[in-house]
């Protein structure tokens, strides 16, 4: 039984690529600006993948098969991977968990793209995504993973597109013909929406398959009694909107089920305040470890007023030195009146104020 | 200093003015997309593309067209990689792509000073204080006598010994500019404050001295000499380009300067008319403000630092036009012209005083003080 995958062997000329004597060769830009001119796939570090395949399960989805190029390491069942794809010269980066099993052939990942409504990404890749499309990637990251040695009993709850972290743990599961009892609850609005139901129903014959609508004459809930037996060795994991999260905690408890063996995971950003003048909300520098309530002033300003000393210039939007990376929330281009609110960017703290709560690498 | 011809603004004027631009630099950011992407990595292309084929042509160096058609393509190569990359994408101009190859604060460029100190001595120091006398040092970069301003001393009878020097090695130039020099010689601070800058300018220095005069030459074999000359060749010849370029930018007659106070109180407008009054550009065809960096466009690009370099030819029309409705002069003129006029001030100023029969500058003429400073920016 193989439990993790062998990490990508380097070739003789990948280790030839990165060596110091190419780096300074090809300094200051680095062998990655070069071989990208050939192919975008060819980077040695910066990983990237190829759309190879397309297929829309769904009116409101598209599945995604990627092939990653060398740079892309391991990912394990149930991670996410920030995944950044150019839409009119911009990149957008948004986080998707891969449905693939950990021992895909050929590393393949799976991405299913649900429609956020009034969203960017999920829009354009479910209208635009074509084989040969080129993604960046981040590495693997998250904790929401299967435990080793894997549970005898395994429960997996997902709502709407929470279903990609434990379909790629009931994936992997079968790969590795682990023993026990396996049980697959799904939740989404109508049947129109379930995802990758024949995928779960043919996959093992061990597995329990629930799939349940949320919405129509008869909605369907999480209660206890979905959750099958559950003892000391059941292990559960949950991914959905936070309402789903809640409903499988208070099963979890009332079958008697132990805390730290069910894994919840949300996938909902927490509704940001993107208000006009006077915001309120709180700033969270998270490298100094502070905090502040909004006040009057520039996001600078009011850094400069809990006591920290970021890194200035001009003051006036030209210079860029206090350029500083947000890690989520919403903020207001006090030169531009644009808001935005996309998770890790870059952003001027002299020319921007924040419209809600605001996290920043400081 | 001729008295300027053009009117004193009002501040009401400079405010409306400062609108105008600002209408101007939003309608141009709600613009920016995927020609602006595809622009800046076609440019990136045409250089590796330059680089790797002037290095390759570089190895069969001693049969004389391939030694030419090397070193051409390298300084090209070396040139676009200066001005319209490098200069453009650290000021941030494409920072919107979230890419981070054109990231402005990670970039590096294929000369000798270190990225960070750029952004700092260029970005920051010369974008923010342009023109502004004791602040902005890029006005002789602390080795030159540039203004009339600037009181004259003993050695400044080299200054165009300097200047040449100067041109023949700006790479090391701007490397060294950040160590502010002429405050070391002052006595003001001393080398040992200047620790970090000297370090990361031996660090950035070294690799690029290996590069270009140690390894590629070597894996030339017995071609090493004519791998070593092309480099050599090429840098010089991106040294001299980019020198005259930027000369052209602050220098040429016309161009004005500003004092501390005249600036103390100064509004976004009154930063616009500085930036404005203090620039100069070329004239040219689109091969030729390409290899400027588009620095041609020194006016638009003193506006607007943070916007595409290509969108400066395009907006052009409508900034002269501002200029020609407020009454500002938009100084413009083919290279030979402005860099003349550069050359005439560098040997004028190497005599003490103004050095021609002008009046000194006319002290600025107005009854409100400080408060007033943009017409006292008119007017200096």
């Amino acid at each position: 039984m193989t439990t993790a995958t062998e990490p990508p062997r380097q070739t003789i000329a990948q280790r030839l690529l990165r060596s110091p004597v190419v780096d300074l060769l090809l300094g200051p830009h680095g062998v990655d600006r070069y071989l990208e001119l050939i192919h975008p796939r060819l980077t040695v570090s910066d990983a990237r993948a190829e759309v190879v395949a397309v297929r829309r399960q769904t009116p409101r989805s598209v599945t995604l098969t990627l092939r990653p190029n060398r740079a892309f390491g391991d990912i394990r069942a149930g991670q996410f991977v920030r995944v950044g794809v150019e839409i009119d010269g911009v990149r957008r980066t948004r986080t998707y968990s891969p449905a693939g099993s950990e021992h895909a052939r050929r590393r393949e990942l799976e991405l299913t793209v649900t429609e956020h409504p009034g969203g960017l990404v999920s829009p354009y890749l479910i209208r635009h995504a074509r084989p040969g499309m080129l993604l960046h990637l981040s590495e693997g990251l998250g904790e929401f993973t299967l435990p080793l040695p894997r549970p005898p009993r395994v429960v997996l709850i997902s709502g709407g597109s929470g279903i990609t972290p434990v379909l790629a743990m009931l994936r992997t599961l079968a790969d590795e013909d682990a023993d026990g009892e396996h049980s697959f609850l799904h939740f989404a609005r109508t049947e129109t929406d379930w995802l990758y139901e024949d995928d779960v129903r043919g996959l093992s014959a061990g597995a329990t398959v629930a799939y349940r609508a949320t919405r129509g004459r008869r909605p369907a809930r999480l209660d206890a009694d979905m959750l099958g037996r559950v003892d000391e060795e059941t292990w559960a994991a949950v991914c959905g909107p936070p309402a789903l999260i809640d409903a499988a905690r208070r099963a979890w408890s009332e079958r008697h089920g132990r805390p730290e063996q069910l894994l919840a995971e949300t996938f909902t950003p927490a509704r940001l305040t993107v208000s006009g003048e006077a915001a309120e909300g709180t700033l969270r520098f998270l490298r100094s470890d502070a905090r502040a309530a909004i006040a009057a002033g520039t996001l600078l300003e009011q850094a400069e007023a809990a006591g920290l000393a970021p890194a200035f210039g001009c003051r006036m939007g030209i210079c860029r030195t206090c350029t500083c990376r947000k890690t989520a929330g919403a903020v207001r281009n006090v030169r531009t009146g644009e808001v935005s609110d996309e998770e890790d960017e870059d952003i001027q703290l002299c020319v921007s104020v924040p419209a809600g709560d605001v996290a920043l690498q400081l | 200093m001729k008295p300027p011809t053009h009117p004193t603004l009002s501040l009401e004027q400079i405010e409306a003015l400062g609108d105008e631009l600002d209408e101007l630099r939003g309608r141009l950011i709600a613009d920016l997309g995927e020609r602006d992407a595809d622009y800046i990595r076609n440019v990136i292309k045409a250089q590796r593309a330059l680089e790797i084929g002037g290095r390759t042509l570089l190895f069969a160096g001693w049969l004389p067209p391939a030694w030419l058609g090397g070193t051409a393509a390298l300084a090209l190569s070396k040139i676009l990689d200066n001005m319209e990359i490098g200069h453009n994408v650290m000021h941030g101009q494409y920072d919107w792509m979230k890419d981070p190859a054109l990231d402005s604060k990670e970039f590096e460029w294929d000369t000798a000073c270190p990225g960070d100190q750029w952004r700092h001595s260029h970005n920051y120091v010369h974008h923010t204080h342009t023109n502004v006398l004791g602040k902005d040092r890029d006005i002789g970069y602390g080795i030159l006598r540039m203004s009339e301003e600037q009181p004259w001393r003993k050695r400044d009878i080299g200054n165009p010994v300097y200047a040449t020097l100067l041109a023949l090695l700006f790479q090391w130039g701007v490397a060294a500019h950040d160590l502010e020099v002429e405050r070391i010689e002052a006595g003001e601070i001393t080398l040992e404050d200047k620790r970090d800058i000297l370090r990361a300018v031996w660090e950035k220095g070294r690799r690029q001295v290996l590069k270009d005069y140690v390894v590629f030459p070597l894996l030339a074999g017995p071609g090493a000499p004519f791998v070593l000359a092309g480099n050599a060749t090429a840098n010089l010849t991106r040294n001299l380009w980019s020198f005259m370029i930027i000369f052209c930018g602050h220098f040429p007659a016309g161009v004005e300067e500003f004092t501390e106070e005249e600036v103390e109180s100064e509004t976004r407008g009154g930063w616009y008319v500085r930036q404005m009054l203090g620039s100069a550009n070329l004239t040219g065809g689109r091969l030729f403000h390409l290899l400027s960096g588009n620095l041609s466009h020194q006016i638009e690009h003193h506006l607007f630092p943070d916007i595409p370099a290509h969108r400066y030819g395009e907006i052009a029309v409508q900034v002269r036009d501002i200029c020609e409705r407020y009454g500002l002069p938009y100084n413009t003129g083919p290279l030979h012209k402005q860099f003349g006029s550069v050359v005439k001030k560098i040997v004028r100023l190497a005599l003490p005083g103004s050095g021609d029969n002008e009046p000194e500058a006319v002290a600025p003429v107005t009854s409100t003080g400080v408060e007033v400073r943009p017409e006292l920016a008119v007017a200096a």
